[in-house]
């Protein structure tokens, strides 16, 4: 059976994109940022997952205010990451892995979670800059899993609330456990933490709520439900409500998780940048 | 009554909720900076901004925000910031090129702002 071995978060800010596009790894800007990683590849290399449950916020590329679904699955064999518009590097297609995407798709709606599925989606920043991070070199790594992205609305209010997604991520660990092959999967909660990068407000950063989100997260996700969508866009900044990636990505992990890693660092670009390895009970 | 009328937000300082009214407000505005995608858009706005405009419908009120790139203008037009960043790219400006524009800063005072809080 498909067995769920661990949660990673990250911010997926565009500027990364460029800073490993450039091999800044050393720059002293960059370095505090950078430094994050190197525990989560260890624990990467020892565990090689077959499957990365890439989940994410779209930023108007797959995207448009036509049709905004609150949360969309990728259904297809692989996931194009095409031109955004403003010139960070793009990538060769991440392969997809269909035939579970499609269990995952039939076990959420069986849930009550009625997703929208996506036999294309091109997939930006958000998607590609995790895999790069997480797995050095991208396609050049050849542990690079097979990647499903799922994308949740944080463009457009109403978006969903802080238990809707905790909720997600509790049926998608079912929809996963029930799939009968071997396989190991990782799940990505990418986005955030604090920012704003629109009105007169912009720059707002707030450690004090990332840290306490950061803490919370591990052994009392219940508690962040509490947090109301409004509260969360004064406390995290308008766009640090991607923090509901991380919150899926938490209830998709069970109970208990040992936090192994995390790294917290302000600024990169315009945000408060967090990391965290979260591993399942019973992965040694 | 009107959309508006319907209260479903609070009223955070320097921030616009992005809802339906919002939404439907900048449809045009955001549907033009979708566009800008793709590189073969970019070049025609560049090319006569004008006629892009025109063509996706814009309002008057919309078109002289894009002219002046006034960030604020934009949202305040119905703009949203994840498609208004596809402009702004257009011009090669940064996100902290746009903050401090909004902010009323150089993007070097913006950018020592971020650094600040890290202290």
């Amino acid at each position: 059976m498909a067995k769920i071995i661990g949660g990673l978060t990250t911010s997926h800010i565009p500027a990364v994109g460029n800073a490993i596009a450039n091999e800044m790894y050393d720059d002293p800007y960059w370095k505090p940022f950078f430094d994050g990683y190197p525990p989560v590849w260890e624990w990467l290399d020892k565990h090689k997952p077959d499957v990365a449950i890439n989940i994410y916020n779209d930023h108007g590329l797959g995207f448009f205010l036509d049709k905004m679904p609150t949360f969309a699955i990728g259904a297809a064999h692989e996931y194009v990451n095409e031109d955004e518009g403003w010139g960070i590097p793009q990538l060769p297609p991440f392969p997809g892995d269909a035939k579970l995407s499609w269990h995952i798709i039939e076990g959420m709606v069986a849930r009550e979670f009625d997703i929208t599925s996506c036999q294309e989606l091109p997939v930006d920043h958000g998607f590609t800059v995790p895999m790069q991070l997480f797995w050095r070199g991208a396609h050049a790594n050849p542990d690079m899993p097979r990647a499903i992205p799922i994308s949740a609305n944080t463009v457009q209010h109403p978006i969903p609330t802080l238990k809707r997604a905790l909720d997600f991520g509790k049926a998608l660990r079912k929809s996963i456990e029930s799939y009968p092959e071997d396989i190991k999967v990782v799940i990505l909660g990418t986005g955030g933490l604090s920012h704003q990068l629109d009105g007169e407000r912009a720059g707002f950063i707030n450690r004090e709520f990332d840290t306490y989100c950061m803490e919370k997260i591990i052994d009392d996700p219940e508690e962040l439900t509490k947090i109301t969508r409004m509260e969360l866009v004064e406390k995290a900044g308008a766009q640090g409500t991607e923090f509901l990636m991380w919150m899926m990505m938490r209830g998709a992990l069970g109970d208990n998780v040992k936090a192994l890693h995390k790294n917290y660092h302000i600024p990169i670009s315009n945000t408060g940048a967090g990391t965290m390895l979260l591993e399942c009970e019973g992965v040694d | 009554m009107e959309l508006q009328d319907l209260d479903h937000h609070v009223h955070i300082e320097g921030t616009t909720i992005f809802d339906g009214e919002m939404a439907m407000k900048g449809y045009a505005l955001n549907k033009m900076c979708f566009s800008f995608n793709k590189a073969v858009a970019r070049d025609a706005y560049l090319a006569d901004p004008e006629a892009y405009m025109e063509k996706f419908g814009l309002n008057e009120d919309q078109k002289q925000a894009c002219r002046d790139k006034n960030v604020l203008a934009m949202i305040a037009a119905g703009g949203n910031i994840y498609y208004l960043a596809k402009f702004a790219g257009i011009f090669k400006l940064s996100v902290q090129d746009v903050g401090a524009q909004q902010t009323g800063m150089t993007t070097e005072e913006f950018k020592e702002k971020l650094l600040r809080q890290g202290d």
